[in-house]
């Protein structure tokens, strides 16, 4: 953890209520869902349901992540973060001064990490062909996400469903990455530059995937590109997926389209084989069946012979 | 609005000076030369000397800059992200500055409703992707400093990657206190690239006594005179020509 000199917003109790100052609505804090390095999220209760409610002293910040979500509004037909719903100042009464704050639609679910912790290693892969759909469309609309990991990734829903929270980095094409987190950092490994690029989020993908079979996550220690293929190749899980994850952190795709295409290739190769060997081992038992019923068959026509012959002597 | 330079200092120190000037006086006479400080203290256990903090918050405030505390580890993240805010912050003053003469000398960033604010922001974001960028970088290498000095390193190779990935061009320049002979020593002139640090990082001794006031001084000196000669050179603003 960073240590706060000065600004530390203290946590609000449940119960409290924000009133926004130019719009004049009203939230009832209910509890808080995360804090990072820009601020509190709360789930609050509105005049229409829960909302996640995000409070912070920099309104700048609050700002830049509100303007990144209106954009996201206007693209059409997908949801590529929480839709926004208000932004207004509140004046804090135990700091005593104004901040800032944003409201957004609540996405209820369970972090990434938890989810896959609970469910199995099989959905990694396929939240990850969800994840590059919307990178995807994101990418085409003009932007990067750049602060993309695991914390980050809410899957959502009773079909599971990953979802994109927390848009503090996320950069327009071509600009410099405004926020980001060293294990899923390109710059950090060594891998390229901090450039806004789908190349970007595509190496954060990558590291996603690792992560998710590396919960502890790891430090580099020099020669880093080796570092990362040892840890997908002495990973089982990582190993099948091994192409299309040195692929990404080389940075050689340059749409998230790309790397779909080809997980989507891998998921079903290592499905197919995975299925093979079920069925080789059902072919093996049936065939142990059949000896089995044969073997029986002779010990019982011999058991009857031998009592024939029994019975002929008497 | 005419692109125009951000100064800034960049000062990474892990406790209290005991020689000559105040530095928050240096830090206010920086500000006055239109010359952003930011400080980074740099930890080693939990323990902070109540004196060094208060010197290090004080430095940001009267240099108009950011400042933070940190475990060693963090540097990398933390340098580039408070350069960063301090670029936004300052962006902001300016901005502000016009806002004033537009909307009267009441309004500021913070009075604005929120959706005016929102297109300021993206003047401003606008602004801190393009404008040019000049960091002098001060490290201080007296005492404990010493063994933090290979972490500060790595900072500055992850900071000229991040900065070096905007529009805007940058210099940096590196300078060191005390100085063999001096209060600063300087270790690597103007440059857009802070690869060359490499070189010069394993060649440092420590002193003992930490003259934080006067290495602004001098920090603030390399500033204008590198103005003064470029005056005398040409009349045309260096930073394109040298860019190019
Ligand atoms: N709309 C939302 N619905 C549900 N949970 C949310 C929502 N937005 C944020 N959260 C939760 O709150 C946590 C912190 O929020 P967020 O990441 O936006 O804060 P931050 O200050 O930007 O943090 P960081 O330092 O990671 O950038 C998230 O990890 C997420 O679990």
């Amino acid at each position: 953890m960073m240590i706060h000199t000065s600004k530390n917003l203290c946590k609000l109790p449940a119960g409290t209520v924000v009133k926004g100052k130019w719009h004049r609505h009203s939230y009832k804090i209910v509890k808080s869902l995360g804090q990072g390095a820009n601020g509190v999220v709360y789930l609050a209760q509105g005049g229409t349901g829960l909302v996640a409610l995000k409070i912070s002293d920099n309104s700048s910040a609050i700002i830049s992540e509100v303007n990144v979500l209106r954009r996201f509004s206007e693209v059409q037909g997908v949801a590529l973060g929480p839709c926004l719903l208000d932004v207004d100042d509140w004046f804090h009464p135990y700091i005593n001064r104004t901040v800032s704050f944003y409201v957004m639609e609540y996405i209820k679910g369970e972090d990434f990490l938890s989810f896959i912790h609970k469910k199995g290693k099989e959905w990694i892969a396929i939240l990850m062909l969800q994840l590059l759909g919307d990178l995807e469309k994101l990418h085409a609309a003009g932007w990067v996400f750049g602060d993309l990991k695991p914390e980050n990734l809410i899957v959502s829903g009773s079909v599971p469903r990953v979802r994109l929270v927390d848009v503090g980095g996320t950069t327009l094409r071509g600009r410099a990455i405004k926020e980001f987190t060293e294990f899923f950092d390109r710059g950090y490994w060594g891998m390229g530059s901090r450039k806004a690029e789908p190349s970007y989020d595509l190496f954060a993908v990558a590291m996603i995937m690792i992560n998710a079979c590396y919960p502890n996550r790891f430090e580099k220690k020099g020669n880093e590109k080796e570092q990362l293929r040892a840890a997908i190749l002495s990973n089982s899980y990582l190993k099948k997926y091994e192409k299309v994850l040195l692929r990404a952190i080389e940075g050689q795709y340059d749409a998230a389209d790309e790397m779909k295409k080809d997980l989507i290739q891998l998921i079903h190769q290592s499905s197919s084989r995975q299925g093979k060997r079920v069925e080789n081992k059902q072919k093996h038992s049936r065939k142990k069946k059949r000896l089995l019923e044969t073997a029986f068959l002779v010990i019982f026509v011999l058991f009857a012979y031998i009592l024939y012959l029994y019975a002929q002597i008497l | 609005m005419r692109k125009g330079t951000l100064r800034q200092i960049l000062l990474i120190t892990d406790g209290c000076s005991n020689h000559g000037e105040d530095p928050i006086a240096m830090a206010a006479l920086a500000k006055e030369q239109g010359i952003t400080i930011n400080v980074i203290g740099v930890l080693d256990q939990d323990i902070i000397d109540e004196n060094g903090l208060r010197e290090i918050e004080g430095i940001a405030l009267s240099g108009g800059g950011v400042s933070q505390v940190v475990y060693a580890k963090q540097l990398s993240q933390t340098v580039q992200m408070v350069t960063r805010k301090a670029m936004t912050q300052t962006l902001q003053g300016v901005v502000n500055q016009e806002l004033k003469q537009i909307l009267g000398s009441h309004a500021s960033f913070e009075d604005l409703p929120p959706e005016k604010r929102s297109e300021v922001m993206e003047v401003v974001e606008e602004l801190g992707e393009t404008v040019n960028l000049e960091v002098l970088i001060l490290v201080d290498t007296s005492g404990s400093m010493k063994t933090k000095l290979p972490t500060v390193k790595e900072a500055l190779f992850d900071l000229s990657l991040s900065l070096n990935a905007r529009l805007g061009n940058n210099r940096f320049s590196i300078f060191v206190f005390p100085g063999k002979r001096g209060d600063a020593d300087k270790v690597l002139d103007w440059t857009p690239k802070l690869e060359a640090i490499s070189t010069v990082f394993p060649k440092l001794t420590s002193g003992g006594i930490t003259p934080t006031g006067p290495a602004i001084r001098e920090a603030l000196h390399h500033f204008n005179k590198k103005r003064s000669l470029r005056s005398l050179l040409s009349d045309d603003d260096p930073y394109i020509e040298e860019s190019m």
